[in-house]
């Protein structure tokens, strides 16, 4: 026998690694017009990987305090051996991860994939989603540049406008009344330890239902194959699907070292909270449709404050969102449709403002 | 005995009442504001007092005569009215109390008491003793009623306002027209890079109108040319120029080149013998004098390129998150170089600008290698990203291969294990 | 692909054919994943090692040493990407300002003779704490805060929230 299989044997005898693995060696994934989509969760998953990867090897020299940071990443950038290789690529990778991150999330909205049993999926997956996004929010701060200075104190200034919870929600998450170095350090504890915590967690449970209940199939395909059961077609997950995964996996990686080496992420200038807020400040692109709502809402709609009608309003479109399977089912017979409306509706605000929020100047 | 205390406490709470209001209109009291405050045109005078002489308990009688407390006797004869005081009688009242060293002490001692004494022997003095009503009088720049000290960014005389003030004559060419003086310094002056430094830059010690001419004793006779003033400031410069061959030439010595209202920053077309350029104006390319001037402007001119080139190539680099922080410090240097070598423009000797420009060159050149080497990490690390490319491609190309490879083999086993199922079955 | 049993008899020269370029295949992918990882490892274990360079921050540089300015002396050194001065007053106190004349932005120095900061561009002077006394410069000089640790003389910006 030969080395690699002497130390499985070994393991073997010891651990029923078989048993555990057994469902993996069976588990398929359906194949039909609409497989590629299946890749869009293990590819945010990827990301994922390559963020705590490369956010570990941050962690080795940035420092968390307003008076270093801005210093410690111009040292990983400038001097440390491929600091500037790290620092691009974890930025970029957190782009693009929150863009699958959303194509995943629609294309399982899209493809109905949260019909029972599978609702807790759903529901976890969204929970990701936040996470995810608080992840984006907590990380753009830590380099402590003007524009990540400007971009938190809008941030957490919209937090702060939610009626009654709002002025305690934005004090607990600057550490104060403003920003400063107290807000750094929370969105740093935020960023490597709390959030992180949390997500692993909600990624082992979102696994976990996503074995149990198997892959979802949509529904023309799941009738086409009732009628005509030969047409069912499966891959095995181990090794052939994941194969495939892996090129995308792959590609990924190209795709990320090449934006590091060719646009690499901007240092801007060390945040200085007595200068006055540069002309034309934006959040970064995932919250631009958001941002773009609030600057087109009238500051008074009703004798409501217009900037508070449109957070309610996210508020409530989040939640509704969290809920769509329950909601599709409170529905009937046509909630289906109505959800595909929705989703659709969604889809096109927030990419359409987004648009606009990038013209705009 | 309850109505007695309350008959008293009423009695006391009157008479307490009337003082009060005595006092208070004993304070405010002034029956010519009672009418002249509703009065139109030129007769309306503000009612609130906010001239520097009512803040300091001064009424209209100081100036005007007659009686502020009683309506009846306010013009009356005997108590010194004098009514409407003509312009021929404005700078001896004025400096009744203004020239005055023992009374204005009272009130102000850091106050200069030579005002009158000043306007004189200034050019609107002078007139004004001739008889001329139009030249300026101390209410004409000060205002009447309303003056507010220099300080007070709303007084007419505060530096920022002074060339408006000044121009509301001077700007006038038919008022101008007799003395044979030209109405465009003003225009001239809003051009200016001292207007500019006051105006945009708050720098208020900028130079304006009063700055170089004087205010009261605005140029007085035998005073040379208003060149003189300049060296103020512009020490080096000055100094400079009384060395070079031109002090002996012009006699209107700045002024020559830079004009006196329009001084606009020279820029690089300034010296040489480019078109509006200033030593063009008499020099040309074939006399000695315009060689020099060209090669100057050579000098400058490569030398400020080079500068430029290399801030440029470090803000590039920078940008693209190299560190350039020390490069910068040394291109400060560089900087420092050109700014001392364009000071001594003013020797018109081509030397002199060399020295500066030749100490300037080494920190200029590692500047600029700086950037260079800075923007030579930027490409290397656009290569280097090609190994860990390479190998992924290599390994995108691996898998598909393989799988393809794998699936191929899957779907022959399948069909072998077909066909040996039908022989078996059969 | 149908996921069933694979059958237990074939014909073995068949199959054999068939697995001997899959090997190879699979040969060559574990080869080149083995490549990518190195490729991606190497520039990580770079990375671990600390650069040389000690990482002083843009707020604080070491200016000098205690022995090595003179009292009513001055020198001019680096603060970030900026010029800044040192400057020994004549009773032994250190004093630190900006260097970056507030005129045109010159280099600025002290002057002993005049116990005055000077500017040798346009004859600019201030003062030790920096005020504009003379010349053009419309502003003061920023002053930073002087620490002396030991035998080290260091500079930092003034503290702010």
């Amino acid at each position: 026998m030969d080395a690699a299989a002497r130390v499985q044997t070994w393991i073997d005898e010891r651990f029923n690694v078989g048993e555990l693995l057994a469902p993996l060696r069976e588990k398929t994934v359906p194949v039909h017009r609409y497989s590629q989509w299946y890749f869009l969760g293990g590819l945010t998953l990827f990301l994922f990987a390559v963020q705590l990867c490369s956010g570990v090897l941050l962690l080795l020299y940035y420092r968390p305090s307003a008076s270093e940071a801005y210093e410690s990443v111009q040292n990983i950038t400038n001097h440390v051996q491929f600091g500037w290789l790290v620092r691009s690529l974890h930025s970029w990778s957190a782009n693009l991860m929150v863009f699958c991150a959303f194509a995943h999330m629609f294309s399982v909205a899209f493809a109905r994939a949260y019909r029972k049993p599978r609702e807790l999926t759903w529901v976890t997956g969204m929970f990701l989603l936040f996470l995810v996004l608080g992840f984006g929010f907590s990380g753009y701060l830590l380099p402590w540049n003007t524009r990540a200075y400007f971009a938190t104190k809008v941030g957490t200034e919209v937090a702060g406008q939610v009626p009654v919870v709002g002025h305690s929600m934005m004090v607990l998450l600057r550490g104060g009344e403003d920003v400063s170095g107290a807000t750094l350090t929370r969105f740093f504890a935020l960023h490597v330890a709390i959030l992180p915590a949390l997500a692993i967690g909600m990624v082992m449970l979102h696994l976990l239902l996503v074995q149990k209940f198997g892959t979802s199939v949509p529904v023309s395909v799941g009738n086409d194959w009732e009628r005509n059961p030969h047409r069912r077609k499966e891959m095995k997950f181990f090794p052939n699907f994941f194969l495939r995964e892996l090129i995308g996996w792959y590609i990924a990686l190209g795709l990320l070292i090449t934006l590091a080496a060719f646009f690499p992420w901007e240092l801007g200038t060390k945040a200085d909270p007595f200068s006055p807020a540069p002309p034309g400040i934006k959040p970064e692109w995932y919250f631009l449709a958001q941002f773009q709502t609030l600057k087109l809402i009238p500051a008074k709609v009703f004798h409501m404050d217009g900037e508070v009608l449109g957070i309610l309003g996210f508020g409530l479109g989040g939640a509704l969102w969290l809920g769509l399977p329950f909601i599709e089912a409170l529905l009937g017979p046509r909630g289906a449709r109505y959800v595909r409306v929705g989703a659709v509706f969604v889809l096109t605000y927030l990419a359409g403002m987004s648009v606009v929020g990038y013209m705009a100047r | 005995m309850g109505n007695l205390k309350a008959t008293i406490c009423w009695r006391l709470l009157g008479t307490v009442m009337l003082l009060a209001s005595a006092l208070a209109s004993a304070q405010t009291k002034n029956v010519c504001l009672d009418c002249h405050s509703k009065l139109e045109g030129s007769l309306k005078v503000a009612a609130e007092q906010a001239d520097v002489h009512g803040h300091k308990g001064m009424s209209c009688d100081i100036c005007h005569g007659g009686n502020t407390q009683d309506e009846a006797r306010a013009k009356a004869a005997g108590s010194g009215f004098r009514g409407h005081i003509s312009r021929e009688q404005i700078p001896e009242l004025c400096g009744s109390c203004h020239a005055d060293v023992n009374y204005m002490t009272r009130f102000n001692p850091s106050l200069r008491t030579d005002q009158l004494a000043q306007y004189h022997i200034s050019v609107h003095g002078i007139q004004f003793a001739k008889g001329d009503a139009h030249v300026a009088i101390c209410t004409d720049c000060h205002g009447a009623h309303e003056i507010r000290p220099g300080s007070d960014p709303r007084s007419l005389v505060h530096p920022l306002n002074v060339a408006q003030t000044c121009q509301r004559c001077h700007s006038d060419a038919t008022l101008m027209k007799p003395y044979r003086i030209v109405a465009t310094q003003f225009a001239d002056y809003t051009d200016s890079v001292h207007h500019e430094a006051m105006v945009l830059r708050g720098d208020l010690s900028a130079p304006t109108c009063s700055t170089c001419h004087g205010s009261h004793g605005a140029v007085p006779p035998g005073a040379g040319s208003v060149a003189n003033v300049c060296s103020t400031c512009h020490v080096l410069q000055a100094q400079f120029f009384d060395e070079s061959p031109h002090k002996a030439v012009f006699a209107e010595g700045c002024a020559t080149c830079h004009t006196s209202h329009r001084i606009k920053h020279p820029d690089d077309n300034f010296v040489g013998l480019a078109a509006g350029s200033a030593c063009g104006d008499c020099h040309a390319a074939d006399d000695e004098s315009g060689k020099v001037a060209e090669a100057i402007h050579d000098r400058l001119h490569k030398f400020e390129v080079r500068v430029a080139d290399a801030r440029m190539l470090l803000a590039r680099a920078e940008q693209s998150g190299m560190d350039v922080a020390e490069a910068q410090v040394v291109l400060g240097q560089a900087n420092d170089a050109l700014t001392k070598a364009r000071v001594r423009v003013h020797t018109a000797r081509l030397a002199k600008v060399n020295a500066e420009l030749d100490a300037g060159l080494k920190p200029a050149a590692a500047a600029l290698s700086a950037g260079e080497a800075a923007m030579k990490e930027r490409a290397f690390r656009r290569k280097v990203v090609l190994v860990p490319g390479l190998a992924i491609l290599a390994v995108v190309f691996a898998l598909g291969f393989y799988i393809r490879e794998l699936e191929r083999s899957e779907a022959e086993d399948q069909k072998s294990g077909e066909q040996t199922d039908r022989k078996l079955a059969a | 692909m149908v996921t069933r049993a694979l059958p237990t008899e074939r014909p073995l020269e068949e199959s054999t054919a068939k697995r001997i370029p899959r090997r190879a295949a699979l040969r060559f992918l574990m080869g080149t994943i083995a490549g990518s990882v190195a490729s991606l490892l190497y520039p990580i274990l770079r990375y671990l090692v600390p650069p040389p360079e000690s990482s002083l921050n843009a707020n604080e540089a070491l200016a000098g040493t205690v022995n090595e300015l003179k009292p009513n002396s001055g020198k001019t050194f680096r603060f970030g990407n900026r010029p800044a001065l040192l400057v020994r007053l004549t009773n032994g106190e250190y004093r630190s300002l900006s260097g970056v004349c507030t005129h045109l932005g010159c280099t600025v120095q002290y002057r002993p003779e005049s116990t005055q900061i000077w500017c040798a561009c346009h004859n600019g002077c201030y003062d030790v704490n920096g005020r504009n006394v003379s010349g053009p410069p419309p502003r003061a000089l920023d002053n930073y805060e002087v620490q002396v640790r030991g035998q080290e003389i260091y500079v930092s910006r003034k503290r702010v929230a």
